[in-house]
């Protein structure tokens, strides 16, 4: 009788296949207030354990630094949740119904993750308008790609994105000819364009004047609560002035978890940055 | 004209275009009006020249969209153009009927040669020139878009695809040489009669292939404009320059690729079928690597990313191997190599970037 169970089971009539699920194109279900889930995730090259049963959750609207000594596994945790890299174990979620695991780098951007990479990279060859541009939400298949047609409404949001990056000058400039600050700004605006729910912002203020480091730290402020914002730094002075929580990795793994001040005083976390 | 809307702000396109259309009138005109004694008389011989020039023209543009604009580096075009080719012999081939040496009505001499009594499945068709003409498309077009998901898809890129894509040419090259293949070996297709009616040996038949492969070079150039004119062409420049980051803004990279690089090879294919008539051969030469590596040295000396820079690329290192192989045979070789490298040294951006550095300058 029990392959006439397993029959009855298979031709339920609420039955869903595995196969028939939607996995792109969803909207994200924020409902229970997290963004991002990484649970149990380990990832080794070659033997070495870059990530190690990593848990880590992020709130929808927070802004979260993380910080921690080189090889932490601080990029290769972003090259994960960005699809980069593929987890040896673990599950990662965007909000409470999309599998990142499931799908590649173009669709997590489209479900609305976006990542600014450690080294600038902006399209060199492009003006910074129609770096802009093609980073625009919206349909991104090839054919509509073709016929697509600039619109008013985008045209606004385009200089909308120019002024928040203070970039309305130069909008006509070749991106490869910007500084490295306003490289990184324009980065960020990109991001922007993008309209993500998550920004991943992997080291922005690297190579920064004093006081271009203070106008990224108001920006990034200013994006956190209609937006989710992590960020990885080095730069403690920068981390301190932006952070309201901050995560502590090592060697793979989350090793302290608090505000700014909790954390400086977590003797392990001393341990790690000034040696025994 | 909204098809005309790709040009504006494309000088060089508009200059190009206009050149065309002025040899398609101009040159039929002076072969045609003017008495052989005349100084400014074409013979129909300079035509076949021409047309055959113009054919690489459409060959260059086709490979300057994949490598130019998306940075794929293809050293196997020569095979998609091969492909076109011996569709568009196959056609040919099959007008010969009953005039062929053997008489044979339904057999090409090579296969009455071999003797076999039953024309090939894949030879079906080919006595239409409709189907003939969806084939110079479909085949290089098919095999362009397999090679392509399975090329970027895995994301071969860089040198490793440049390398696969010349093994793709050699592989077809060696497979194309064998008799059993069903395609003339060794000695390929050849000995055409006459297209569509029209006999191949005629002045004006000459003339209309010339027109014909103009028409086709500028509708060729208007819609790769178009491409590289949209937002999808300023997609392919953005994986030209940062794959990673492309992938990150949301866009399938590999599709885009497979797109342009499958319309390339279409187009490729085209000016092979062009291009046979008016030569009146195809053999497994065609697809030789050193061909294909010939079409990138037209692109960079032309100008790369330019379009209409390839075409003229094309056209000035044909000219100057016709020139050449006629007056200094064994040099030719050696001076195509010498070009490539003062080029590649001095002249990054072809000879329409020079030209367009001196307009800045002065």
């Amino acid at each position: 009788m029990n392959s006439l169970q397993n029959l009855r089971e298979v031709m339920r009539r609420d039955r869903v296949f595995d196969f028939m699920l939607q996995t792109t194109g969803l909207e994200v279900d924020l409902s229970h207030g997290t963004i991002l889930y990484l649970e149990d995730v380990s990832v080794s090259f070659d033997g070495f354990k870059a990530i190690n049963d990593l848990n880590l959750y992020i709130d929808a609207g927070e802004l979260r630094c993380i910080i921690g000594p080189n090889g932490a596994g601080k990029t290769t945790m972003m090259d994960i949740i960005t699809g980069k890299t593929r987890p040896d174990k673990g599950s990662a979620f965007f909000g409470q119904n999309i599998n990142l695991l499931h799908l590649n780098e173009a669709e997590i951007a489209q479900a609305g993750i976006g990542r600014k990479f450690q080294k600038p990279t902006v399209f060199e060859f492009h003006t910074v308008f129609e770096n802009l541009e093609l980073s625009m939400a919206g349909d991104k298949r090839v054919w509509q790609t073709f016929r697509a047609r600039m619109e008013g409404s985008q045209l606004d949001r385009i200089s909308n994105v120019l002024e928040i990056i203070g970039l309305q000058e130069c909008h006509h400039k070749l991106a490869g000819s910007l500084s490295h600050g306003q490289k990184q700004w324009l980065e960020i605006g990109m991001l922007l364009m993008q309209n993500p729910k998550l920004l991943l912002v992997d080291e922005p203020v690297a190579g920064m004047t004093h006081q271009e480091m203070e106008r990224t730290a108001e920006l990034l402020t200013s994006l956190a609560g209609e937006h989710t914002v992590v960020v990885v730094e080095h730069d403690m002075d920068f981390v301190r002035s932006i952070a309201r929580k901050v995560t502590v990795l090592h060697q793979g793994s989350v090793l302290a978890e608090g505000s700014m001040d909790e954390v400086q005083n977590d003797r392990r976390v001393v341990e790690v940055y000034l040696g025994e | 004209m909204r098809l005309f809307n790709p040009l504006k702000q494309d000088r060089g396109g508009q200059l190009f275009l206009a050149t065309l259309v002025l040899a398609m009138l101009l040159v039929p005109m002076l072969n045609l009006m003017l008495p052989e004694s005349s100084p400014f008389h074409i013979s129909t011989y300079t035509i076949t020249l021409l047309g055959k020039y113009l054919a690489f023209a459409l060959l260059a543009i086709a490979v300057d969209l994949a490598w130019g604009y998306l940075g794929i580096l293809s050293l196997g075009h020569g095979a998609f153009f091969a492909l076109g080719g011996y569709a568009m012999g196959m056609y040919l081939m099959r007008q010969i009927g009953e005039r062929g040496v053997y008489g044979n009505p339904l057999l090409p001499d090579f296969m009455v040669f071999l003797n076999w009594d039953s024309l090939p499945w894949f030879w079906y068709g080919f006595d239409m020139f409709w189907f003939a003409l969806l084939m110079v498309m479909l085949a290089p077009g098919v095999l362009a878009f397999v090679f392509g998901w399975l090329a970027f898809r895995s994301r071969v890129t860089g040198v490793y695809l440049s390398i696969i894509t010349q093994a793709l040419t050699y592989a077809l090259m060696l497979a194309f040489f064998r008799n059993e293949m069903g395609f003339g070996g060794n000695n390929g297709l050849t000995d055409f009669k006459d297209i569509l009616g029209f006999n191949l040996q005629d002045d004006t038949t000459r003339i209309a292939l010339f027109v014909a492969t103009a028409l086709m070079l500028a509708v060729g150039y208007i819609v790769c404009r178009a491409i590289v004119a949209s937002r999808l062409g300023r997609v392919a420049v953005a994986i030209r320059d940062a794959e990673d980051r492309t992938r990150f803004v949301g866009y399938r990279v590999e599709y885009v690729k497979l797109a342009i690089f499958t319309f390339s090879a279409v187009l490729a294919g085209i000016a092979g079928a062009l291009y046979v008539p008016q030569v009146g051969i195809i053999n497994p030469g065609e697809f030789s690597p050193l061909n294909s590596i010939e079409i990138v040295i037209w692109v960079a000396v032309g100008g790369r990313a330019t379009l209409y820079g390839a075409a003229a690329g094309a056209i000035m290192v044909n000219y100057g191997k016709s020139y050449f192989t006629a007056a200094l045979p064994e040099v030719w070789l050696f001076a195509l190599g010498a070009l490539f490298v003062l080029v590649t040294l001095f002249l990054p951006k072809g000879v329409i970037g020079l030209l367009k550095r001196r307009r800045a300058e002065s």
